[in-house]
């Protein structure tokens, strides 16, 4: 009888376990494992009424970034105005991947608040976002011309990751002539720490 | 110098924490009373301290001192004063220190109101709240300094995100720690009744004001987050079952059962050991919310601040209190008197029915928030678990819930008769079904299961008020003598009542508003018309105007109803210059039966197409205020019941109280519950 009293106890140490294990992982690290990596191989049907999907051949010849989104995500909506700006002012292509998402749903999204994808492909089944290490929403890559992956950011872009981090990789990548085999990440985006406006704001939304 | 300050006093507040949380705990073992009575003046300097801590902060954030970094990261000049001030609780850091201040504000309630405690257990109590105090001002100290200094200072702060400055979302998270905060109270109790190794039905009593409480606040904070949702996010969703949601709700939902399981300890003084493991479980799953939102964890899911180190300090923090916990519990408990075995059918086997339910739902909830995680644990690779998941499990688990939730109060104690119960709730079923059928009728079959939803809402709703009408023999008396029974009736019963026809007002509103939202979008020219759910919306254009610290395109809707005009929406899009950032403010216009939302996007003049036309969205939420209508019903409900706990105050004086308090006859089922 007195050994029910410790299941609670043995439960909790199974789920911390897994916690433990968890912060070991660091999804802030599962990047070590595709950066410089040329990207995996895919080809995605095109998003509800629109004419070209995207495949993994369409990244090579320019710098990109990739960002996974879905309608279902808010910290991809509160993103979702800084896309279009990057789109608008024409700084750098974004390419889209629609991860998990049903198409009616995804399509009424890119209706409302603006399309901000040069090109975006549909992955309904979550097959390319498992081959990418997407482990949630939203994800954005940097892919060079040599369709590597350079760079990856979890979570929603702020405006301070965009101007210190991610422009000045881009920078980079676009100077240099040869294929860069491995560049330094400008400091801001090794901060394990960011915790500028939307990151440590949302968090209080617990 | 007033962050210097303010740092100290976070310091000394830390010093009294330790000193509160050993001495008298060391007092109370060996019977010293007066090391026992020095928790009482610590609770009280400690409060103090870390109210000077808060206020340091919350002065630099009202005078823009941007050479704390806390304020140059989260501030900006230009911000109104309103967000400046709730920029204190904005980050991480500042948030930590609110939590503190609610925690210590509790710990001084119990220490000045608490002298009908027991001492040896109110000691006690202090000394366990204090250890949650040390936990949480170590935390703040070493990792997450809201104080720290920046050399030089900025010219001006990074500024809120433009989401975030909102009404809304600004102040609900102090309503949310007052939830998480009062669940420590009751972990508080649970941790000191078992070093005690006692718990009697005095205890229960005193463990649940504090849990009714941290419930409605907590309740109230949820609501708030998700309003926030649906008119700032703009498209008429208002929950996702993401994990910063899931972290609050699963609170939510063990202290629900902890509430209702604390009744039949109080009662019957029976699922003792149950209550306890309750309490410590509610308690865990705030902090595990917090370790979950701030560790970087589950941070890619959504966006937080990561940081591996606060991780590892709340993991190791959370080992000690609920590892620490749960031991001192397989410990203990075992020790706890068992109360008798009662029938299943009865209102104790009603509410542990609804325990059983509760905890599931929590556990699903848990499952699906952490799988990710545990998958990835095991190397079994990435996974993201979406709404639907939810949806086709916790729904399901809800629908008997509020089903027993109807026919538990009707039943007595000890032994009840099922059918007779049934018999009495035959108007509720008829009611329920009816109002089924003419859903079904109305809208036929497009979403079949939303009659049904309806129809088990009506159930509640109805079954919550003939338990009343019984209660005061509505009919069967004259009217004057029903109304003194009304009148006389315990306010817990009022509250009970109160927040189940809440919860029906809630699931009708979640139901109605999936089941039947009309949308359009479209390009609109001044002057255009729009047909939607019988209204008629007239564009009559926009204008630019200037905000405190963003720039306003404001649009302007005439919308009238069979040409009698009903009223005038004016939806924002606004323009955030310091973060480049528009955000879309919706315009809605409550009715009783939904919400009119209008919404503008994008001025199509600039793209070359056509003059002054806009692209607008306009819905139509049917039964979504509802909602909110509802949640809010429900943390009245909850004070109402507080509110008949305070006038018990005094444990022997409570007993006559409580039986003065019922000049009911005994065949009267007894009004306790939630």
């Amino acid at each position: 009888m007195r050994f029910k009293f410790i299941i609670p106890l043995l439960l909790f140490t199974g789920v911390v376990t897994a916690l433990g294990v968890g912060l070991t992982l660091k999804p802030g690290d599962l990047p070590s494992m595709m950066i410089n990596k040329e990207v995996p191989e895919f080809d995605l049907p095109p998003l509800l009424d629109r004419e070209r999907g995207l495949a993994s051949s369409d990244l090579a010849g320019e710098v990109r970034l990739v960002n996974f989104f879905a309608s279902w995500c808010i910290a991809c909506r509160a993103e979702h105005p800084l896309l279009n700006r990057i789109n608008k002012q024409g700084i750098v292509p974004v390419y889209g991947i629609n991860y998990k998402d049903k198409p009616e749903d995804a399509k009424a999204w890119l209706d409302r608040l603006g399309d901000p994808y040069s090109r975006s492909g549909a992955d309904v089944p979550g097959r390319v976002g498992i081959d990418w290490g997407v482990y949630g929403l939203p994800e954005t890559f940097i892919v060079d011309r040599e369709s590597r992956i350079v760079y990856r950011h979890i979570g929603a872009i702020s405006a301070a990751d965009l101007d210190d981090c991610i422009l000045p990789v881009i920078e980079t990548l676009r100077a240099s002539a040869l294929a860069a085999t491995s560049i330094s990440l400008p400091s801001f985006c090794q901060r394990t720490n960011r915790q500028f406006d939307l990151k440590s704001n949302l968090q209080t939304k617990s | 110098m007033t962050a210097e300050i303010g740092h100290f006093a976070l310091i000394l507040a830390f010093l009294t924490a330790i000193v509160q949380g050993t001495l008298p705990m060391i007092g109370a073992h060996r019977g010293n009373v007066a090391w026992m009575a020095l928790a009482r003046p610590a609770s009280v300097a400690q409060l103090l301290f870390v109210t000077i801590a808060f206020s340091a902060l919350m002065y630099g954030f009202v005078v823009s001192d941007f050479s704390i970094k806390n304020v140059a990261d989260n501030s900006n000049s230009a911000m109104p004063m309103l967000y400046k001030v709730s920029s204190t609780w904005g980050s991480h850091e500042g948030s930590l220190v609110l939590w503190v201040l609610i925690l210590a504000l509790f710990g001084a309630i119990v220490a000045v109101s608490g002298g009908n405690l027991p001492p040896s257990l109110r000691t006690r109590v202090l000394g366990v709240q204090a250890w949650i105090a040390v936990g949480f001002l170590s935390f703040s100290l070493l990792t997450s300094n809201p104080f720290l200094r920046l050399n030089p200072a900025p010219l001006d702060g990074r500024s809120l995100n433009p989401l975030l400055q909102d009404l809304g979302m600004a102040y609900h998270p102090p309503f949310l720690y007052v939830g998480y905060v009062g669940f420590s109270m009751a972990f508080s109790f649970a941790v000191a009744a078992l070093i005690e190794g006692r718990v009697d039905a005095a205890w229960a009593r005193w463990v649940r004001p504090w849990t009714l409480a941290a419930w409605s606040f907590l309740t109230l904070g949820i609501a708030m987050g998700s309003w926030w949702a649906y008119y700032e996010l703009g498209w008429g969703g208002f929950w996702f079952w993401d994990p910063v949601e899931n972290s609050s709700f699963m609170p939510w939902l063990a202290g629900t059962a902890l509430l209702h399981s604390a009744i039949v300890c109080e009662k019957r003084n029976t699922l003792k050991s149950w209550t306890i493991l309750l309490a410590i479980v509610t308690f865990s799953l705030s902090l595990l919310g917090t370790f979950l939102v701030r560790s970087g964890v589950l941070t890619s899911v959504h966006a937080f601040a990561t940081d591996p180190a606060r991780g590892a300090y709340i993991l190791g923090f959370l080992i000690l209190v609920v590892g620490g916990s749960l031991t001192l519990y397989a410990i203990r408990a075992p020790l706890l008197k068992a109360g008798g075995l009662f029938a299943p059918i009865s209102r104790e086997g009603a509410l542990v029915l609804n325990n059983l339910l509760l905890t599931t739902a929590c556990a699903t909830v848990f499952l699906g928030t952490l799988y990710p995680l545990f998958l990835d644990a095991i190397g079994g690779g990435k996974v993201s678990v979406g709404p639907p998941y939810f949806n086709a499990t916790f729904g399901p688990i809800m629908i008997p819930v509020i089903a027993v939730a109807a026919i538990g109060p009707l039943m007595p104690w000890k032994r009840a008769d099922l059918a007779g119960v049934l018999g009495r709730l035959k108007l509720a079923l008829g009611g329920a079904m009816l109002i089924a059928a003419v859903v079904w009728y109305l809208v036929g079959g497009t979403a079949p299961w939303a009659p049904l939803g309806l129809g088990l809402a009506a159930w509640l709703f109805a079954g919550s008020l003939i338990e009343w009408a019984e209660r005061v023999k509505l009919f069967r008396l004259p009217l004057a003598k029903s109304w003194n029974r009304a009148r006389h009736l315990p306010r817990s019963a009022y509250g009970m009542t109160m927040a189940h026809c809440g919860v029906a007002l809630v699931l009708a509103g979640i139901i109605g508003s999936q089941a039947w939202q009309v949308e359009s979008v479209r390009l609109m020219a001044p002057g255009d018309s729009v047909e939607m759910a019988g209204y008629s919306f007239t564009f009559r254009g926009v204008r630019k105007l200037q905000g405190p610290n963003y720039s306003i395109d404001r649009g302007e809707f005439e919308i009238t109803r069979d040409g009698v005009p009903v009223t005038r929406l004016y939806p924002e899009k606004r323009f955030y210059p310091v973060q480049q950032m528009p955000t879309t403010e919706a315009a809605i216009h409550t009715t009783w039966i939904g919400d009119l939302y209008v919404a503008i996007d994008e001025s199509r003049a600039a793209a070359g197409e056509g003059d002054g036309a806009w692209s607008v969205r306009l819905y139509f939420n049917p039964l979504i205020p509802w909602i909110w209508l509802g949640a809010v019903v429900m943390m009245l409900g909850g004070l109402v019941s507080l509110s008949d706990r305070r006038l018990r105050v005094g444990a022997p004086r409570r007993k006559r109280s409580a039986v003065s308090e019922q000049p009911s006859p005994p065949e009267q089922p007894d009004p306790q519950a939630a």
